[in-house]
């Protein structure tokens, strides 16, 4: 029975997945450190203690992610606009477009249906339209950036923001909090402020049908719904695997087909 | 006539008493929340200063982002051609100025009557702007006023590569972390802020006599690194707060 994996370090955090027998058979999340290669040596310690696989039983495993590279004992290493691409269209076929928005980063991914990459766009100049600008909000709102979706559930009337500049809208809403603005508007300004930053990316690469989103940012349903309403059509779930994992998965999907 | 120029900014307000085409008086405050309040208080202080009433000055002109606020202008003027005009009168040779601001940047050209010909500006992205230096300042928990001299007294060539504010904090905490000497950082800090306004002022093709204003050219570092930036020399506005210049310039306009 052979198992294959994929490592995905990030800027902020580290993920693992592998595949056993065609299907995803565990998976890991840690949080970043400042050397990528340590970084991995955790996950895969957190990934054999999860599913108590051994070491050795990895046939093949493949690094993407900005430090794959510097993994010492993969195979080989992919990019992480392949990965995302690949992962992406395992779980859902009819997907063409996906967009990967990760803690220091955010792409914007075609691929035709036999998975080719048609054309890609990425930010990772300004914090805006990344996770990070979602964990800075968070914080000024003393939240968790995983409440951000529900909170604003119950919004009536989202804030706007003067700028999509990451160092102005914190600004802003502190504002808005003085003003005792309620949360759930707030949070659903930072949201609509995310998604109409990620359509600045979208509207250069005239997105196509089944679109989807991967990356952590992926888990806030404010964002997701905020961005279909802009580009004027449903994004699908990701509803198999925690879209966070979504490097790593299609990592581990290349290592399978390198044998 | 005595004439009066008010410029509320974002982080600071500033006025000017102007007479005889000389400053009687200027004034500088950190801007309240309400743009208003900023206004009347600069106002009033700028008065005490040159011993008048509010009775006493002809014209006011009002400029900067909160202009539309201010209760007591008879006209209000952009900053571009404010920033101009104030460059101009105390330089004649001015073609060029470079305004840092607190939450923006502009390149202005002008001609040999100190007219706007040209102009840019950023008041969109953080970087650039004196609230990139507030924010490593705070990090570094330095003076924003000590910046300058601190960083040039720099011994190890380091670089930011971030041009984005909040990435470059990051990477900020990281030589921190690193043990790295506050002092290199600074340097690289006002390298990055200066190369960012620098390719601003390049697209509208450098001219000498190029000017520096605005806050931020108080401070050293970053003057310097900027007229390496667009390699050219950059003259500072003689014998007045580069900061004032926006009320200065509002100040003149009002008295023409």
């Amino acid at each position: 029975m052979s198992i294959f994996a994929g490592f995905d370090v990030g800027s902020l955090t580290t993920k693992a997945v592998i595949i056993k027998n065609k299907k995803i058979g565990g998976s890991a999340i840690i949080k970043s450190g400042p050397k990528p290669v340590e970084s991995a040596n955790k996950v895969l310690e957190k990934l054999i203690n999860e599913t108590g696989i051994n070491k050795n039983d990895i046939k093949y495993s493949i690094g993407t992610g900005y430090g794959r590279e510097k993994i010492t004992f993969i195979n080989d290493a992919i990019s992480e606009i392949s990965c995302h691409g690949k992962g992406a269209q395992w779980v859902l076929p009819s997907a063409r477009t996906i967009i990967d928005i990760g803690g220091q980063d955010c792409k914007v991914i075609k691929l035709d249906k036999n998975g080719t990459l048609i054309k890609f766009i990425t930010n990772d100049k300004c914090a805006s339209g990344t996770g990070r600008f979602l964990d800075v909000m968070a914080k000024v709102m003393n939240i968790d950036v995983s409440e951000l979706g529900k909170i604003s559930e119950k919004s009536t009337k989202p804030i706007t923001f003067s700028s999509m500049c990451t160092v102005w809208a914190q600004a802003d809403v502190i504002k808005f909090i003085n003003s005792r603005r309620p949360a759930e508007d707030i949070c659903a300004g930072i949201n609509s402020a995310m998604a109409n930053r990620l359509s600045m990316l979208t509207n250069s690469i005239k997105v196509e049908k089944d679109i989807c989103m991967t990356g952590g940012v992926a888990k806030n349903k404010g964002v997701v719904n905020a961005l279909g309403k802009i580009l004027g059509c449903r994004i699908k779930r990701i509803k198999k695997i925690d879209p966070q994992l979504m490097g790593a998965l299609g990592a581990a999907l290349f290592a399978q087909e390198s044998i | 006539m005595i004439t009066a120029g008010c410029d509320i900014g974002s982080r600071t307000a500033k006025a000017v008493i102007f007479e005889n085409n000389k400053i009687i008086s200027s004034a500088i405050i950190p801007a309240k929340l309400d743009p208003i309040e900023s206004s009347e208080t600069v106002m009033k202080l700028v008065l005490e200063k040159a011993n008048l009433k509010f009775s006493d000055i002809g014209k006011i002109i009002g400029t900067g982002y909160g202009q539309q606020e201010i209760p007591f202008a008879h006209h209000l003027e952009s900053e571009i051609v404010c920033h101009a005009k104030g460059a101009w009168w105390n330089i004649p040779s001015a073609r060029m100025i470079i305004d840092i601001g607190g939450q923006d940047s502009k390149a202005i050209k002008l001609d040999e009557k100190g007219n706007v010909t040209r102009y840019t500006y950023n008041d969109k992205c953080a970087s650039g702007t004196g609230r990139f230096l507030e924010i490593m300042a705070d990090a570094l928990q330095v003076d924003l006023d000590e910046m300058g001299g601190i960083g040039k007294t720099f011994k190890e060539e380091l670089n930011i590569s971030s041009q984005c504010v909040i990435f470059a904090e990051t990477e900020v905490v990281s030589l921190i972390s690193e043990e790295k000497n506050v002092a290199d950082i600074l340097n690289a800090l006002h390298k990055s802020l200066a190369n960012r306004v620098a390719s601003l002022a390049r697209s509208l093709s450098i001219e000498k006599d190029v000017v520096m204003t605005g806050g931020v050219a108080k401070n050293i570092g970053v003057f310097d690194a900027l007229a390496d930036g667009i390699d050219v020399p950059i003259r500072s506005l003689d014998g007045i707060d580069p900061q004032i210049n926006g009320a200065l310039g509002a100040a003149i306009i009002a008295s023409t």
